[in-house]
């Protein structure tokens, strides 16, 4: 007989559940060390709430009508909600405030791609810190999560969202431009870029300017090539790495070309690589802007992990297979900061559901 | 160090294979065994794996290649529709300028049938096999049209009566001439483009920039 659940749903049972919970204990333990407590919110918001923040292509995909006719919506994060909880329930509270969750969101999705429209995250949200200080701890904490859960090769790349917007204001781009070039980047479309580019009729060095700086990423090193009008976002990322300690800073990739499909992020954002699976794990980013839309103004900073893309990672790690490790030679012994290839000769595995 | 410095390749059968093999090959791969066994899919030596078009952005965003070679009609049509929908999640890196060809509208000569089937029935009927391009086609351009998704030749469904105008690439119009069809509207010029796994993009940074800049300082010729 068949009983069919939709599409990106799934059931959990019990061997995998046993699996996800050692990942998820891991991940509490770390985020409560760290003086992150735990909360819950419901699944189901009202949608006008959810709406206050900009949620680009992550934005709430399921809604619903109470009794009264009132239009609720199922959350696809946990950031909006918890900038709501802080706003309201934490009105007047001293800052900083350190929240972590484990919780379901909801996304909507393109039929037979394999994704989930029902997610598990797990995240912290430090609310009242600023840059670089609550960005440092915020990288800190998500490296010993990734560290305590036992994941080897990952890496961590770090932008700022602010960056390319920042070059384009300096290099007096029409604003009637900027929407267009921002979109071929967030596309990572960067043939596009080069056409929206000349069709915006800008040329020469700003032209190359424009096209080259998003296609940085590296070490350390990368940040003294920066370009003039890029100095505010890179001494940012600077001011970052040099709080970070060691083992936290060598994981770190710098991708000047980063951006995350959410709207609200306002300065640097990162993203978890991790060569066994295809796409990122999680990610995260500062949302300076958030807070005040809910009626209390503060700098914020946070990340969610896709537990099951963590799940998948972990144990393509394990067996030494996984999308990327097939057949790559070992890169990086040039400390430039890129690609920690290792061993495996099995067949691929494509990675991403969670 | 092999030219493509242990990245995996996803490069397509079909119209693009040869010019995808050439340029593999003016990076000083040995392509021979590519060339000659056309039904292995996995040539690991130089890292290559084949596939029709269609399925390299698959297999280049699940990570199985690291980068792939395919037709911006293919891009297109995997595209995310509206705002708040996914695509395809791949870099585009370049446009490699072979495989040239034009994305158009076409319907029977003499009176355009299609005008007529607007004017008089208010919707007209387009047979394609890229049914996101043509619908997208058909709202930018405010007209109200069906979709007809079809996956052999395209050109009988206008002669057979069961629509009044295709949406298809076509490189010289030769096809379309033959079958007594006529271009009406050109939508938008594809040519073969080099996309990127986002994580290897990442990990993989310096391997791929090498790549890249192999890629560029060919002379001009070989990338169209």
């Amino acid at each position: 007989m068949s009983h069919p659940i939709p599409s990106g749903t799934r059931d959990v049972l019990p061997e995998e559940t046993r699996e996800v919970r050692a990942i998820t204990d891991a991940l509490r333990r770390v985020f409560e060390r760290h003086g992150y407590g735990e909360i819950y919110t419901p699944a189901l918001e009202y949608e006008s709430v959810l709406a206050r923040a900009d949620m680009a292509e992550a934005k709430p995909a399921y809604r619903v009508f109470d009794e009264s006719g009132a239009v609720l919506a199922l959350r696809s994060d946990m950031t909006v909600p918890i900038a709501r909880v802080v706003a309201t329930r934490y009105a007047a509270s001293e800052p900083p405030m350190r929240f972590c969750y484990f919780a379901h969101c909801y996304r909507g999705v393109r039929p037979q791609r394999g994704q989930p429209r029902e997610l598990l995250q797990a995240g912290i949200e430090l609310i009242g810190s600023p840059a670089p200080q609550g960005t440092a701890e915020s990288l800190t904490v998500l490296c010993h999560s990734l560290d305590a859960v036992g994941l080897k090769d990952y890496r961590v790349g770090l932008g700022d969202a602010s960056l390319f917007p920042a070059l384009m204001a300096s290099l007096q781009v029409p604003d009637d431009a900027r929407a267009g070039l921002l979109e071929a980047l967030a596309l990572r479309d960067f043939v596009g870029l080069e056409h929206a580019l000349a069709d915006a009729g800008i040329s020469g060095e700003a032209s190359e300017l424009l096209l080259e700086v998003p296609q940085v990423r590296g070490g350390p090193d990368v940040l003294a090539q920066m370009p003039a009008p890029a100095h505010d976002a890179m001494m940012g990322l600077r001011d970052i790495l040099d709080l970070l300690e060691p083992a936290v800073a060598e994981r770190v990739i710098f991708d000047l070309g980063l951006i995350r499909n959410i709207g609200y992020y306002t300065g640097a954002v990162f993203e978890v690589y991790d060569p066994a699976l295809g796409s990122p794990i999680g990610g995260g980013g500062r949302y300076d802007e958030l807070l005040g839309r809910f009626g209390r103004s503060l700098p914020a900073v946070g990340f969610a992990l896709g537990v099951d893309r963590l799940h998948i990672a972990l144990a393509g790690e394990e067996r030494g297979t996984g999308a990327l490790l097939a057949g790559s030679d070992e890169e990086s012994a040039s400390g430039d900061g890129t690609a920690r290839g290792a061993a495996g000769q099995t067949p691929v595995r494509s990675g991403p559901t969670g | 160090m092999s030219p493509t410095n242990g990245l995996t390749i996803a490069v397509p059968r079909g119209a693009l294979f040869e010019d995808t093999v050439e340029l593999l090959s003016a990076l000083g791969l040995d392509t021979q065994e590519l060339r000659s066994n056309d039904r292995k899919l996995l040539f690991e030596d130089i890292g290559v794996i084949t596939m029709r078009p269609s399925d390299v952005p698959t297999y280049v965003e699940a990570g199985a290649a690291d980068l792939g070679v395919t037709g911006k009609d293919v891009l297109l049509e995997q595209a995310a529709q509206s705002p708040g929908e996914g695509g395809r999640d791949v870099y585009e890196l370049l446009d490699l300028g072979y495989g040239r060809c034009t994305m158009v509208l076409a319907s029977k000569a003499g009176p355009d049938p299609a005008l007529e089937a607007l004017r008089r029935l208010g919707v007209m009927r387009v047979a394609t096999k890229y049914p996101r391009i043509a619908a997208r086609h058909m709202e930018e351009t405010g007209r109200q049209a069906e979709i007809v998704e079809v996956k052999g030749s395209v050109e009988l469904a206008p002669l057979t009566g069961v629509v009044e105008a295709i949406v298809d690439l076509t490189a010289t119009g030769t096809t379309l001439a033959e079958n007594n069809l006529v271009v009406r509207e050109e939508i938008v010029e594809c040519t073969a483009r080099l996309i990127a796994n986002p994580v290897a993009h990442k990990l993989k940074a310096a391997s791929i920039d090498d790549f890249l800049q192999q890629l560029r300082s060919l002379p001009a010729a070989r990338l169209g």
